[in-house]
């Protein structure tokens, strides 16, 4: 699929026929292309198996491309680690608990700073933790002891550390009450606003169209569809496939 | 109560709870220094014993505790460290230097011995350490040109300090206590630090931890080659302390009583191998009144640990405080 150059925003992401998957055997995304740009969340959805969390690990190193070509700001990414994507600024806050539940809220935050230099981890904890009050109020507590809420800002919040420029966010809303997703909803839309390219997978999907830019439906590691968030959800067809909606009988 | 409270609460003990455990601590090693006072030869050699091995028990805990790399073969570098020592030592060759020479030596063949946890876990990484360790006794029991083989190495020199001598049994314990609090104040330094959490977000999801840049290879590799060195290190004063060295203290059997030692203090707990080496150095000494029995009741007791408190013997303070904020 062509990319849409005519949008005003700069594609940040670039997947261009990338293949990729678990094992040899093992394909997952069968030349995967789209991109993501600066300013706006972009919306990873499709059925179960369809490669979405898969785009993720592969865009932040965790799995190597066997073909195609990944690119960041123009710039070849393919066979760069997570440590390096990170110094990059590219964060990722992947599927499900992410906390190191043992240690404080602020050896969290901590390691989370781990690639920065000593003397910036303390204003940029600061820096976070001003955005995040409810943490603050949390800091010397055992990660394993805040409400699921509270964990998902954390997580957040630890990626949000390194003032990544392109966030990519696994789920969100998994555990999370319908208010919390809101909150997180409502907190990545803010940052998109402040320039930030947000690149989310969601299975909540009604909910996460309102708060997108754009949504990429995929299916069978493929980009099935690109549209704008508020098309998609009014489409009563792609209710049915994709969101589990019901299209309406046809008039007698 | 709710969730917010019980933490604020929980903090609220703590801190007095805090001052109360460093007066506490300082208590218990003031007194053990000055236990020996009141022992015979052998009991002041017990209490040096104690020393050598919890500074090997340290180093494991670092290893399996804290970075969840399961290891088999910690007697295996406390053996190197001993026979390098012996072999130095009679040589004439300085304990100030033999001491940070055995240390990389272990450090560098623990790194080794952490390639094959980069691509096994938990039991098959237990039988590669393991086998190691067999390998490691093989070569001091038949390498007899080098190591004596079951003749072992005798007359290992105690080494001075500023020109005193530490051939006595208390001066030496002493000066062995005096390095095993700092190695224990090192290892408390570096598992303070962020680097020192990095092993526990290996331990407790290495992807996580990879997501967040922590270089998972260079951590794994670390944890081994850490607490390689710290037996290495117990295995030089080991070897002064006995003065004599010979294969079977460093068998794989050493390495389970070892790993024992961390599990029934408390895996991961920064004190735990205190309480697993006393389990493992003193207790079958206590036993010994029952004569043929003190195995079987050794045994027995750690048993009835493990069934109790499979979170060590650490983790009853910490649950009578959690009890009685949730009361």
């Amino acid at each position: 699929m062509a990319i849409d150059e005519a949008r005003g925003a700069q594609p940040m992401i670039v997947f261009e026929n990338v293949v990729a998957g678990y094992s040899p055997s093992l394909t997952i995304l069968n030349g995967t292309t789209f991109d993501a740009r600066a300013g706006e969340i972009t919306l990873l959805i499709g059925p179960n198996g369809a490669g979405k969390s898969t785009v993720l690990k592969t865009l932040f190193g965790i799995l190597t491309p066997r073909s195609g070509e990944i690119r960041f700001e123009s710039r070849r990414i393919n066979a760069r680690t997570p440590r390096e994507l990170l110094a990059d600024g590219i964060a990722f806050v992947p599927q499900g608990r992410n906390l190191f539940g043992s240690l404080s809220v602020r050896h969290n935050l901590e390691l989370g700073g781990i690639t920065l230099p000593r003397a910036d981890l303390a204003a940029r904890i600061d820096e976070v933790l001003a955005r995040f009050p409810r943490i603050r109020e949390r800091i010397d507590n055992q990660a394993s002891t805040l409400s699921g809420g509270e964990q998902k800002q954390l997580e957040i919040g630890r990626a949000l550390l390194l003032r990544p420029r392109v966030l990519l966010i696994d789920e969100p809303s998994i555990g999370l009450s319908p208010k919390l997703v809101q909150d997180v909803m409502t907190l990545l839309r803010a940052l998109a606003d402040a320039g930030t390219t947000v690149l989310m997978v969601e299975q909540n999907v009604r909910t996460a169209l309102k708060y997108a830019n754009r949504a990429l439906v995929l299916e069978m590691g493929r980009l099935a569809l690109d549209r704008p968030a508020a098309e998609l959800l009014d489409d009563a067809d792609l209710n049915r496939l994709f969101l589990g909606g019901h299209v309406k009988a046809p008039a007698a | 109560m709710s969730v917010v409270a019980d933490d604020v609460a929980l903090a609220r003990t703590r801190r007095p709870l805090l001052r109360t455990a460093n007066i506490a601590i300082a208590i218990v090693v003031v007194a053990f220094a000055l236990l020996p006072l009141l022992l015979k030869s052998y009991g002041t050699y017990l209490c040096t014993l104690f020393c050598v091995t919890l500074m090997a028990t340290y180093g494991l805990n670092l290893t399996v505790g804290y970075a969840g790399q399961m290891s088999l073969g910690q007697a295996a570098f406390y053996g190197i460290g001993a026979y390098i020592a012996a072999i130095a030592l009679k040589a004439g060759i300085s304990f100030y230097l033999v001491l940070p020479v055995a240390a990389i030596v272990c450090f560098v063949v623990g790194l080794l011995i952490g390639f094959p946890a980069l691509r096994v876990q938990h039991h098959y990484l237990a039988f590669a350490t393991l086998g190691f360790n067999i390998l490691v006794y093989l070569v001091m029991r038949n390498e007899e040109k080098i190591t004596g083989g079951t003749y072992g190495i005798s007359g290992v020199p105690r080494p001075t300090l500023f020109g005193l001598s530490l051939d006595g049994v208390l001066a030496f314990f002493w000066f062995t206590l005096a390095a095993t609090l700092i190695l224990i104040a090192l290892l408390g330094w570096l598992l303070r630090s962020p680097w020192g959490r990095a092993f526990a977000a290996l331990r407790d999801n290495p992807i996580r931890a990879e997501s967040l840049g922590i270089n998972i290879t260079v951590y794994t590799l670390l944890a081994f080659a850490i607490g390689a060195a710290c037996a290495g290190i117990a295995g030089v004063f080991f070897a002064a302390l006995v003065q004599f060295v010979e294969p079977a203290p460093f068998h794989f059997a050493a390495s389970l009583m070892m790993l024992l030692a961390i599990i029934v203090g408390g895996s991961g707990r920064f004190f735990g191998p205190v309480i697993g080496t006393v389990v493992i150095v003193l207790l079958p000494e206590w036993l010994r009144f029952m004569q043929n029995w003190y195995l079987a009741i050794f045994g027995f007791a750690v048993v009835a640990l493990m069934i109790w408190l499979p979170g060590g013997v650490l983790s009853i303070p910490e649950r009578f405080a959690l009890g009685k904020v949730r009361r």
